[in-house]
């Protein structure tokens, strides 16, 4: 799975890395880091990320062959 | 489940709305709401004085009711009575499930009728109004420093205006955050150029001579501030007037067990009935099962899944395990909670620095963590997260 975030919109809620730690955390400046391929495991933590960003900074795409999440 | 009507068009019922369709709801899908807009995000308002829509899934298939108050429930014969429509004086709808999504509205002054230029602050139209007056020059006055009117007078200085806040408490967001961070709140606002009056109230809203619109404001110990416009950042309570007389158990919002299923007067869940969001009055486990309507943005999103799954499997619901979080943005500073800070007994501060803006406080109660708030320390919170997320598993009602 393919994980994007607009880091123009994202406001360092946390809200994704409350959601899906293994993915997602910061930096000690509040910088959002996150791993930008995950393991499919993660999906449908990754799309609860996605579903509780505040400003829908996040994009899932499942791996090819799924279609897009 | 054939029909299932949503009242509340704003965050929690728009969510709860999406939240059935991803769960598999093929029926027929309604949307109330009194406001004359589709669904737009709150924070934005108090920030920035902007209008933000809120994203609508494409796929929703909902009808929308929109401008349509509902002004009551027989949950008897499963009908919503809705004001506003064009033709009848009201009309009814019925449900085979419904979810309460109604949110808090501002809470109003109790005194003297008031004089023109004096706002509250909840939703789009109040935003355009206010945000019409709010030119450089002119003085504001403030009333209330919770998160709510803190952020409106943080914005309003920064569009240039000469702004006082007014607080009953000794210290700004002392009930929300604690007079610790009030205290470094108040420096914030201080250094901003807010003239800040904290321990007292607001006696009377004075029109200019000769006009119907504000020219000052008195004070409790007599002092007089001229003003142009004022604000009341009251606070806000529960949108629940629909629902007297519904049989369902209110008082501080609508009452909801643990899956977030709404109980009736005689504490009993109500089948078919769910609610959502700011309304909701909902045991708190964090706070020893307490019952807590909180009004957190993140909150609204988390019960929508829940609301939506206990409608949808009445025979083997889930009790909602989410943990509270909040954030404001104050004079650059971005402060992110979770859990209850304002249940608090003892707060204890490992960081609260004004020149680095870095904040680290916890929130303990009975010697036990309840809460965190930090700013720029935003990757401490996830450990605070995770120490909080066992305990909200340990009540289910
Ligand atoms: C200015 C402002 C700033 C905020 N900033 C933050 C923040 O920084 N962080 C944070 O965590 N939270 C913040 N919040 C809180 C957050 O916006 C709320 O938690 C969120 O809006 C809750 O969504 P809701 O759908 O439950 O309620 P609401 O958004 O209040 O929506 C309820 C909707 O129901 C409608 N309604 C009410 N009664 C009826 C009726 N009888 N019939 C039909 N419709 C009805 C209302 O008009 C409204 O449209 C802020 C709120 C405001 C007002
Ligand atoms: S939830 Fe959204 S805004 Fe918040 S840190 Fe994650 S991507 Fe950024």
């Amino acid at each position: 799975m393919q994980i994007t975030v607009d880091m123009n919109l994202c406001e360092s809620h946390g809200q994704c890395v409350f959601a899906a730690p293994e993915i997602f955390s910061f930096d000690d400046e509040d910088y959002l880091v996150y791993e930008a391929t995950a393991s499919d495991d993660l999906l449908a933590k990754a799309e609860k990320a996605a579903a509780v960003c505040p400003v829908r900074a996040i994009q899932v795409h499942a791996a090819a062959g799924q279609g897009a999440a | 489940m054939r029909r299932i009507v949503v009242v509340g068009a704003s965050l929690a019922g728009l969510r709860t709305a999406e939240a059935l369709r991803a769960q598999g709801f093929a029926g027929e899908l309604t949307l109330v709401g009194d406001e004359p807009h589709m669904p737009y995000d709150r924070p934005p308002l108090s920030k920035e004085l902007r209008i933000a829509p809120l994203d609508v899934a494409e796929d929703l298939d909902a009808r929308w009711l929109i401008g349509r108050r509902a002004v009551g429930l027989d949950i008897g014969r499963r009908t919503v009575a809705l004001e506003g429509g064009d033709t009848a004086a009201y009309d009814e709808i019925g449900y085979d499930g419904l979810v309460i999504a109604t949110g808090t509205a501002a809470r109003q002054w109790p005194g003297q009728p008031l004089p023109q230029g004096v706002f509250t602050l909840r939703g789009l139209d109040d935003t355009l109004a206010l945000r019409a007056e709010l030119t450089e020059g002119r003085r504001l006055v403030v009333v209330g420093a919770g998160f709510l009117g803190s952020e409106l007078a943080a914005a309003a200085r920064e569009l240039g205006l000469e702004v006082t806040l007014i607080e009953a408490a000794e210290q700004p967001l002392q009930r929300a955050a604690g007079s610790q961070v009030g205290a470094y709140v108040a420096e914030l606002h201080r250094a901003a150029g807010i003239a800040l009056h904290t321990g007292c109230t607001v006696r009377e809203f004075r029109t200019a001579p000769g006009t119907d619109r504000i020219g000052s404001v008195t004070l409790d110990d007599g002092t007089s501030l001229p003003a142009d416009l004022a604000v009341l950042a009251l606070g806000a309570e529960p949108a629940t007037g629909w629902l007297a007389g519904s049989g369902l158990r209110l008082g501080g919002g609508v009452h909801a067990d643990a899956y977030l299923r709404v109980l009736r007067a005689d504490g009993v869940p109500e089948p078919g009935i769910v609610a959502a969001g700011d309304v909701v009055n909902l045991p708190q486990p964090l706070a020893g099962g307490a019952r807590l309507a909180l009004g957190h943005w993140a909150d609204a999103v988390e019960h929508a899944g829940t609301a939506a799954y206990s409608l949808l499997n009445p025979a083997d619901p889930r009790p909602h395990q989410g943990i509270p979080s909040f954030w404001s943005d104050l004079h650059g500073v971005k402060f992110r909670s979770v859990g209850l800070p304002a249940a608090a007994d003892e707060v204890r501060v490992v960081e609260l620095d004004v020149a680095s803006r870095r904040v680290e406080v916890t929130y303990h109660f009975r010697g036990r963590l309840v809460g965190a708030l930090t700013a720029r320390r935003t990757g401490r919170l996830a450990a605070y997260r995770q120490e909080l997320a066992p305990r909200v598993g340990e009540f289910v009602n």
